[in-house]
């Protein structure tokens, strides 16, 4: 088995005409915290849409694990979601069930786990991120960084072996990003394979292992963490970087 | 600057409100009302309260003392208000009336059913099922183009008249059969409008945990759908026990062919006035509950706002 858990080649995806990737690869290895970077619009959502299969690609490959083609055209959508978790920039959690609820619900529904199999896991990832004396309340009484840590519960609830996270703090108050950022280390710490569409460039310095800079739908540089932030190459990342680090 | 006394957070228990509640430290208030101002409000409220009564008796005496200074005034209530003969035709109405709300019992599930399941079907995407999403489509289209009347005369006369073998020709029966299919259509369409209230995020987010499409729309998007749209179907409800008077022309004797029939015979209309009196005393209630809920979703939705 090698190391690789996803393998992107040459994937293309227009809206309208318009090509968002052009030709992109991306490899990822087991373990492994990718963080995407770049401007606005250059593609970073589409990208993780397209690997989790919310997004159907116009041309290349996605392979899972060596085994699963995401792209291809007769894959059933429903298992790369099963294996692939992502969380939104908006927390999206369904507002008419409860919080345990929310976690309970898909591996009840779709791994078919007993009633109390599944509260008894989510109680545990719930008590791990200390959410635990939120669960039977409803999602409009949390904060915003609670929402989206309890968005995080439920896509772990699934046991997922990537994790997408698209641009998870972007909507929150600065003083709840911490919070959130805390539960990715965690996660991160725990051997999650992760990749990461950020705008906290202090976070990935931090915990990246790879760092990709996307600009007009491929990755035009990637590296370490010191590498990128350090000593980028390309002049579009230099000014990338200066613009956002003043 | 006289006026309010700086709110100290402990004072003596008999001038200050203090309200604790479980999560706060027992004695710490978490709520606290300077008792000038508080009873300040209170004399206002009571004040407020008072003139608005004063204000509607005074609007009803004299819009009465006007109405019965006219000249047509003991005729008008010789004709509709009068007594003796709502006396002898009340209890006869209100017999009547359980038809109506017989009818009203059996469409009102009925049309809930019809108009789900085809506002589910207008949605469906695959291409097999694309005959069911045309059908529900004309349905909609021809149920809601034609007068709730004119379907209950073509129900109501144009079957029975078929006589067709092993066919109800029961009036109350296509009576209510039409009322369902033209209400069906409505309700339809209040549903859809519900789905599609719900916003894409949430089928996506649904979709990402693995959910089928299916389980998306059941467990995620229509208890979303339906919450959002009870207001308006509780307000087809109302209508419904209105139209339930519709059947009437095909002679079975509900509430308003009962007032028609006594009315007919002495030429005074009270039997109408009467008719009406029952209609409402059954519609103000659901009005109000529908206000109500209509209040608890809108706070609910504005805290939900803040959060
Ligand atoms: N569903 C869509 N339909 C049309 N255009 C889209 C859609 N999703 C994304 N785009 C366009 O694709 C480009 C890249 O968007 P996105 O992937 O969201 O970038 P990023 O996440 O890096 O800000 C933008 O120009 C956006 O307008
Ligand atoms: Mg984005």
């Amino acid at each position: 088995m090698t190391n690789t858990l996803l393998d992107i080649a040459g994937v293309w995806k227009a809206f309208e005409g318009n090509s968002v990737l052009r030709g992109l690869d991306l490899s990822v290895t087991r373990h492994e915290a990718v963080v995407l970077i770049g401007a606005s619009g250059s593609g970073k959502s589409t990208l993780l849409r397209c690997i989790n299969g919310l997004e159907t690609v116009d041309a290349g490959s996605i392979l899972l694990a060596g085994d699963l083609d995401v792209s291809a055209f007769k894959t059933d959508m429903d298992a790369v979601r099963r294996r692939i978790g992502i969380v939104f920039q908006s927390y999206n959690l369904f507002p008419h069930m409860t919080v345990l609820d929310n976690v309970t619900l898909s591996p009840r529904k779709v791994l078919k786990r007993s009633a109390a199999d599944s509260k008894e896991q989510a109680m545990a990832l719930l008590e791990r991120f200390g959410l635990a004396g939120k669960a039977s309340d409803y999602p409009d009484r949390l904060s915003g960084g609670q929402a989206q840590r309890v968005a995080i519960v439920r896509a772990l609830a699934m046991e997922p072996e990537l994790m997408l996270f698209d641009e998870i703090t972007s909507a929150l108050d600065p003083l709840l990003v911490g919070e959130v950022l805390d539960t990715v280390r965690d996660l991160k710490a725990g051997g999650l394979t992760l990749i990461m569409a950020t705008h906290e460039m202090g976070f990935a310095r931090e915990v990246a292992d790879q760092v990709c800079f996307l600009d007009a739908g491929v990755v035009l540089e990637k590296g370490t963490p010191e590498a990128v932030f350090g000593s980028p190459q390309e002049a579009k990342t230099q000014e990338f970087l200066a613009r956002i680090l003043k | 600057m006289s006026g309010w006394p700086v709110p100290r957070r402990r004072t003596s228990r008999s001038n200050v409100t203090l309200v604790t509640s479980a999560t706060t430290a027992p004695g710490a208030p978490e709520v606290y009302f300077d008792p000038v101002r508080q009873a300040y409000r209170r004399k206002r409220a009571r004040r407020d309260a008072l003139v608005g009564m004063a204000s509607l008796l005074g609007f009803v005496l004299v819009v009465g003392f006007a109405i019965s200074r006219t000249s047509g005034w003991p005729l008008v209530q010789e004709t509709f208000f009068n007594g003796s003969e709502f006396i002898a035709t009340f209890p006869g109405l209100l017999d009547a009336f359980l038809l109506n709300v017989r009818i009203f019992l059996i469409a009102e599930p009925l049309i809930l059913i019809i108009g789900l399941l085809v506002a589910l079907a207008r949605d469906l995407r695959s291409p097999l099922l694309l005959p069911l999403r045309v059908v529900a489509t004309l349905y909609v289209d021809i149920f809601r183009g034609v007068p709730t009347i004119l379907v209950i005369f073509l129900l109501g006369f144009g079957v029975p008249a078929l006589q067709l073998q092993g066919v109800p020709n029961n009036t109350v029966f296509w009576g209510t059969a039409a009322l369902v299919l033209s209400y069906g259509a409505y309700v339809a369409e209040v549903f859809r409008a519900g789905i599609g209230s719900v916003h894409s995020s949430q089928r996506m987010a649904a979709r990402s945990l693995g959910l089928t499409s299916l389980q998306t729309s059941r467990y995620v998007v229509l208890p979303q759908a339906v919450r959002n749209v009870i207001p308006p179907l509780l307000n087809d409800f109302i209508s419904l026990q209105k139209d339930t008077a519709l059947v009437s022309v095909l002679g079975p004797i509900e509430l308003l062919r009962q007032a028609q029939i006594d009315a007919s015979s002495t030429f005074n209309y009270t039997a109408y006035v009467g008719a009406a009196l029952i209609f409402i005393a059954l519609t103000i209630p659901m009005t109000r509950f529908a206000d109500w809920v209509q209040a608890r979703m809108r706070k609910r939705r504005s805290m939900a706002g803040t959060a």
